[in-house]
């Protein structure tokens, strides 16, 4: 296949995954937007106006970057899980897998479209936050970068966990019992330098506390983690993911019959 | 030149759990199919023609053997052979949410077809297999003639010069039907070579110049149509299938 024709497939893929995103709003955009706005109440207006400035900034001021951050990675990641194990379930897949795609473009086209919506979401949380507080943007380049970048990592990542899931219930354990538990224990509300020392620790080996570091750098100029060692952590886990979907695709594990 | 030639094909299914062995659904097949034929494989349930159409058309992995398209090797050069190709399964496939002519346009992108060439040949194909008047219409509203007609026009739509049909007028009226195989007739007739599946040996009877019959994973029969008929003293191919399934099935 030509790269042009390549490139019209992937935009054929981004188009149809846009449509859908707009088409069926109130399920793709609306919730997160709604659960967030009820996050910047309960936890920023109510209870943060209680709690001490953390490094100079409002509570308020604090979380909103792990909520953008969080409202990101669940739409990223429940995107592309559910986008490709219903595709897999309907066997719509096959239109795809017997066109002359290269598996390549279909991850991209996949991830993409979990990159969209997440950064779609993203910027609504974003617009929403703005009622509640005010935010500047210390560097703009790392906010942009751990945004995508992040994205990208849970769309890859939704994307193992629907070409193994062999049922829908294959679809939630992992969104349900490993990416809300991270997420929440990944220093959205809180620095980790208020830990117990032991605790602290242990949250080194969460590497979402590694974006949301990123993420909020960009925005306030502060981090519980180096710089380099946030990207660093958000490179690796990109390779190993980019890597493991490849194999699965080229080997048709859990895509093809 | 052979539209598809397929030589020494083995496929073995992992086992299921609880299965000890791995069911083995292809089990070392020859077959070729002449370009500009119109070809029927038939065969029972789970005899290994969907395995086979399958694997032909990259949606299953061989255990072994060797698959040509028009020359091109499966393993050498996929995303070509794939190009010689219109799939039309035996499950209906696309997204009931989709409208009639977005699905045809889609997978037209997928080829790599323009846009605007994909409406084109999309509006040609709907008025030819008469789903024009529903082309803004959810798929899920079709009846289920009209979906085995759209998953014809969506196999037909990057031109292939091989079309694959899977059991293609399962559950379709007769009136239906026959439009259907005047379609296929002439598209045959134009130079399109098919490969048929169908319970319906009528069909295979009415449409196909050369047979395949397969059972268990193993070809029975392949020889042309008029051949295996006037070899039985011109029985109907129904009671010819029966026998050589029979022959083949364990008392």
């Amino acid at each position: 296949m030509t790269p042009d024709r390549m490139l019209i497939a992937y935009s054929t893929m981004l188009r149809n995954e846009l449509v859908r995103i707009f088409r069926i709003w109130s399920q793709t955009l609306l919730p997160p937007v709604v659960t967030t706005s009820l996050y910047f109440v309960v936890f920023g207006a109510f209870i943060g106006s209680q709690i001490a400035p953390i490094d100079g900034f409002t509570y308020m001021q604090f979380i909103v970057p792990g909520l953008i951050m969080m409202s990101v990675i669940t739409s990223s990641y429940m995107n592309t899980v559910s986008m490709f194990y219903f595709a897999k379930w309907t066997k719509t897949l096959d239109e795809m897998l017997v066109s002359p795609m290269p598996e390549w473009v279909i991850v991209a086209g996949y991830v993409s479209g979990g990159v969209l919506r997440g950064l779609l979401v993203g910027a609504l949380v974003l617009a929403v936050s703005l009622f509640f507080t005010h935010l500047a943007i210390f560097n703009a380049f790392v906010l942009v970068a751990a945004l995508v970048l992040t994205s990208v990592l849970f769309s890859l990542g939704g994307l193992i966990n629907g070409v193994f899931a062999k049922g829908f219930d294959g679809i939630s354990i992992v969104p349900t019992f490993v990416l809300t538990p991270l997420t929440y224990l990944g220093g959205i509300f809180y620095s980790v330098e208020m830990l117990p020392e032991f605790w602290q620790k242990v949250s080194l080996f969460n590497p979402i506390l590694y974006m949301v570091n990123a993420f909020r750098y960009g925005f306030l100029g502060i981090s519980d983690i180096p710089l380099w060692q946030c990207f660093a952590v958000l490179f690796a886990f990109l390779g190993i993911f980019i890597i493991v979907l490849m194999y699965l695709f080229k080997q048709g594990i859990g895509v093809k019959n | 030149m052979h539209a598809i030639a397929v030589k020494g094909l083995r496929k073995t299914y992992a086992p299921q759990k609880g299965q000890g062995e791995g069911t083995e659904a292809l089990k070392g097949v020859s077959l070729t199919v002449e370009e500009g034929d119109f070809f029927a494989l038939l065969g029972p349930n789970g005899a290994g023609k969907t395995t086979l159409i399958g694997i032909t058309s990259s949606l299953v992995n061989k255990s072994d053997g060797e698959v040509k398209v028009f020359g091109v090797d499966i393993d050498k050069d996929r995303s070509l052979a794939k190009t010689h190709i219109g799939l039309v399964p035996q499950e209906f496939n696309f997204n009931i949410f989709e409208k009639v002519i977005d699905i045809v346009t889609t997978q037209a992108g997928y080829y790599g077809i323009p846009r605007a060439e994909a409406l084109s040949r999309a509006e040609k194909l709907l008025k030819d297999l008469g789903l024009w008047e529903k082309k803004d219409m959810p798929s899920q509203t079709l009846s289920g003639g009209m979906k085995r007609r759209l998953m014809i026009a969506r196999g037909l739509v990057h031109n292939p010069k091989l079309l694959i049909l899977d059991e293609p007028t399962a559950g379709v009226d007769v009136e239906m039907r026959h439009g259907m195989w005047e379609f296929l007739k002439k598209l045959n007739a134009e130079g399109t070579t098919i490969i048929l599946t169908t319970h319906y040996l009528e069909e295979a009877e009415a449409l196909c110049r050369n047979i395949a019959i397969i059972n268990k994973g193993t070809i029975v029969v392949n020889e042309p149509m008029q051949q295996l008929l006037e070899s039985r003293g011109h029985a109907k191919l129904e009671q010819i299938y029966l026998d050589l399934i029979k022959q083949e099935s364990p008392a």
